[in-house]
């Protein structure tokens, strides 16, 4: 048998029909659905009579546009068009049968972060949403990926996907992150190396001794940003950290299905002698603490760095780099340590779970937020929101300052109410920092949730180093 | 999706042209979560004043042509943005034809996934189409897709051209889904291989 990688392995194991022409009819295992890009789909199921396929194998839960107020169970809360997408949601859900968290249910949360959460995700998967960060799954060696509405609309009818094979990637981390570097660095400074068009056309393996000592949480850190790096999708080889975690989880198998599913996983990861199409390396020692300084997830300094030159780019970067410095009310030669913010934001699927609070709450303890700063933390699911009161991360914030909120996108994405305005600069720990992302005229500089907490305390970019 | 079948129908006549998407279906209706209903707002601004009247010299609110199934149209149809929701409007009124010298290539392609046939004819053709559509309701056309003609009320006939694959795919109401659902059985040997290999997922 000729050598594989992991990717190769999972993508032979959905093979329902191959065309002449190489493209596959592709199995899925799991499909996440949301509210804001299925209410079309499941409308033409409805005008063509057709039934969801599989619903045992769907789940449903509102997540971008909920508020994260309390009292939020009350539709009344929501702007007219954000109420009728998230009512879409709950009828359609009901109507098809499919499973499904609603607000009222304390496991609602980030659709990528339930899922692994309730064990649906599981290695050697296929897992899709009509959501771009569904990269996020591949840190359980499962092949996850966004899709658009009229595949949603695919998936549901068949539970099939018609889709042609990308390439594969290897990018090692070795070695050891020194103290204060996080998985968000990690993800970031690959971007920073690769570009955002560096992963195009690729499927990411991510691999190493610094990966392989993550905890799942940041694993699933590093893969959710594979699409920041272009992308189709992200993946770590599953081990013994991942069995560890899927062990007990609601959907996860028991007993002795669990030893049968735990046999296969154990095939799944790059033969030896697997050929690569691309690879990059880097180590782990030379990662810094970094933040974005631009409008692109490629714009990534270490925080010792300054704000750069536009001139120090190449070719159309140098015009992209000026509008970003401009956009962002910047000056090239600034240190990065310098620039003052308003607004600190924890959370989404990049950074809303329990090790991402507990990173940050270490870095707040005792200490205060500063005068004037705007800070909130929004955990990804409301199950991580209670474990974290329960650890006693809840009162840590709350005293340092912060908002304390219920689970959702948020600010991530600024569709709900929690919105930056015109020149409101933000410390945030998801995943974009595009014009406009958090909310029209809205600065983000992206970073680690202890970064973000480090720049609460200071009320300016910090390097956390300072405040270990 | 439905399967296409042969029929008779009334024809508008649209000679203006560019018809672009935007007034196929305005921005404002792109706010919907649905694909459907969208067919009281196809031509919204050409259709209905500012109080939302009727304007009645717009050809689809005269009588004769409240009940239109083709349209037969100036050049270059359908160009402006992607959005699909300009073929989901003239679906949803229920416009099965349109006749034109030519058509954007993106609402051509997005005619089919919905069930429409877009069809181009030499000016000629379109000339003689519009004066018959012209007529008003007792002027209706035949469409005959498995013949690949259309014919005028008073019987000429014009034979046109259609990609083969999307011919087939229109006369057996199959879109992707349904292509795909044409390979059933191998999703069902899957399933069942999957169930004795991977039971746990
Ligand atoms: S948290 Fe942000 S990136 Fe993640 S799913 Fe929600 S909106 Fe998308």
């Amino acid at each position: 048998m000729s050598p594989k990688t992991l990717y190769d392995k999972i993508w032979d194991a959905h093979v329902v029909h191959q065309a002449d022409d190489g493209t596959c009819l592709l199995y899925i295992d799991r499909h996440l659905v949301h509210e804001v890009t299925s209410p079309q789909a499941f409308e033409g199921l409805r005008m063509s009579g057709r039934k969801v396929r599989a619903p045992e194998r769907t789940i449903a839960v509102p997540d971008h546009n909920v508020p994260t107020t309390p009292g939020r169970e009350n539709p009344d809360q929501m702007p007219e068009e954000s109420r009728i997408q998230v009512a879409a949601l709950d009828t359609n859900a009901k109507e098809f049968g499919v499973h499904y968290y609603p607000v009222t249910d304390v496991r609602q949360g980030i659709v990528h972060i339930v899922g692994p959460e309730q064990g649906w995700t599981l290695p050697g998967m296929t897992v899709v949403c009509g959501d771009s960060h569904t990269a996020t799954h591949g840190a359980f060696g499962a092949l996850a990926h966004g899709i658009g509405t009229s595949e949603v609309e695919h998936v549901l009818a068949t539970q099939t996907l018609i889709q042609k094979k990308s390439k594969n990637m290897k990018v090692e981390i070795t070695g050891k992150l020194n103290p204060g570097v996080t998985a968000k660095d990690i993800t970031l400074a690959v971007i920073g190396v690769t570009g955002t068009g560096g992963g195009t056309g690729y499927v990411i393996e991510y691999c190493g001794e610094a990966i392989r000592d993550l905890s799942m949480e940041g694993r699933m850190t590093v893969c959710n940003m594979a699409i920041e790096g272009g992308a189709r999708a992200g993946l770590i080889a599953p081990d013994e950290t991942t069995f560890e975690y899927v062990k007990g989880r609601p959907h996860a198998p028991k007993g002795a299905q669990f030893e049968a599913a735990l046999n296969w996983w154990k095939t799944l990861y790059s033969d030896d002698d697997a050929h690569w199409d691309k690879v990059v390396t880097l180590k782990g020692e030379d990662i810094a603490p970094v933040v974005t300084w631009g409008t692109s997830p490629e714009d990534v300094l270490a925080i010792t760095d300054v704000v750069p030159a536009p001139e120090s780019f190449k070719g159309g970067k140098i015009e992209a780099a000026k509008r970003a410095i401009e956009y962002m009310g910047l000056t090239p030669g600034q240190k990065l340590s310098d620039i003052e913010i308003n607004t600190v934001f924890i959370g989404s699927c990049t950074n809303g779970r329990i090790e991402d609070l507990r990173a940050a709450a270490a870095i707040l303890k005792g200490k205060k937020i500063k005068d004037g700063i705007r800070a909130m933390v929004v955990p990804g699911s409301g199950l991580v929101r209670a474990q974290a009161e329960e650890e006693g991360l809840a009162e840590i914030f709350k005293d340092a300052g912060f908002e304390w909120r219920m689970a959702g996108c948020s600010m991530c994405l600024a569709m709900n109410p929690d919105q930056l305005s015109p020149g409101e600069r933000c410390a945030a720990t998801s995943n974009r920092n595009f014009e406009g992302r958090q909310g029209r005229g809205g600065r983000t500089h992206l970073m680690s949730p202890a970064m973000a907490a480090a720049a609460a305390v200071t009320g300016r970019l910090t390097d956390v180093r300072e405040l270990m | 999706m439905e399967k296409f079948e042969k029929f008779s129908g009334i024809a508008a006549p649209m000679p203006l042209v560019n018809i672009d998407t935007d007034m196929i279906i305005p921005k404002q209706y792109l706010k919907t979560i649905k694909r459907s209903g969208l067919g009281v707002s196809a031509f919204a601004e050409m259709r209905y004043d500012e109080q939302g009247n009727e304007i009645p010299d717009f050809v689809l609110n005269k009588p004769a042509y409240r009940e239109a199934s083709v349209i037969v149209a100036g050049d270059n149809f359908g160009c402006g943005s992607s959005r699909e929701h300009a073929p989901w409007a003239l679906a949803d009124f229920g416009i099965k034809v349109i006749v034109s010298t030519s058509f954007a290539d993106i609402f051509f392609n997005n005619c089919f996934k919905n069930g429409m046939l877009p069809i181009v004819m030499p000016q000629e053709v379109v000339d003689v189409l519009m004066k018959d559509a012209e007529k008003g309701a007792n002027a209706r056309m035949e469409v005959d897709l498995e013949a690949q003609t259309i014919s005028t009320s008073d019987g000429q006939v014009f034979p046109f051209e259609v990609d083969a694959f999307r011919k087939h795919c229109l006369l057996e109401g199959l879109d992707d889904i349904g292509l795909t659902m044409e390979k059933a059985p191998a999703i069902d040997a899957f399933e069942a291989q999957a169930a004795q290999s991977r039971p746990w997922v």
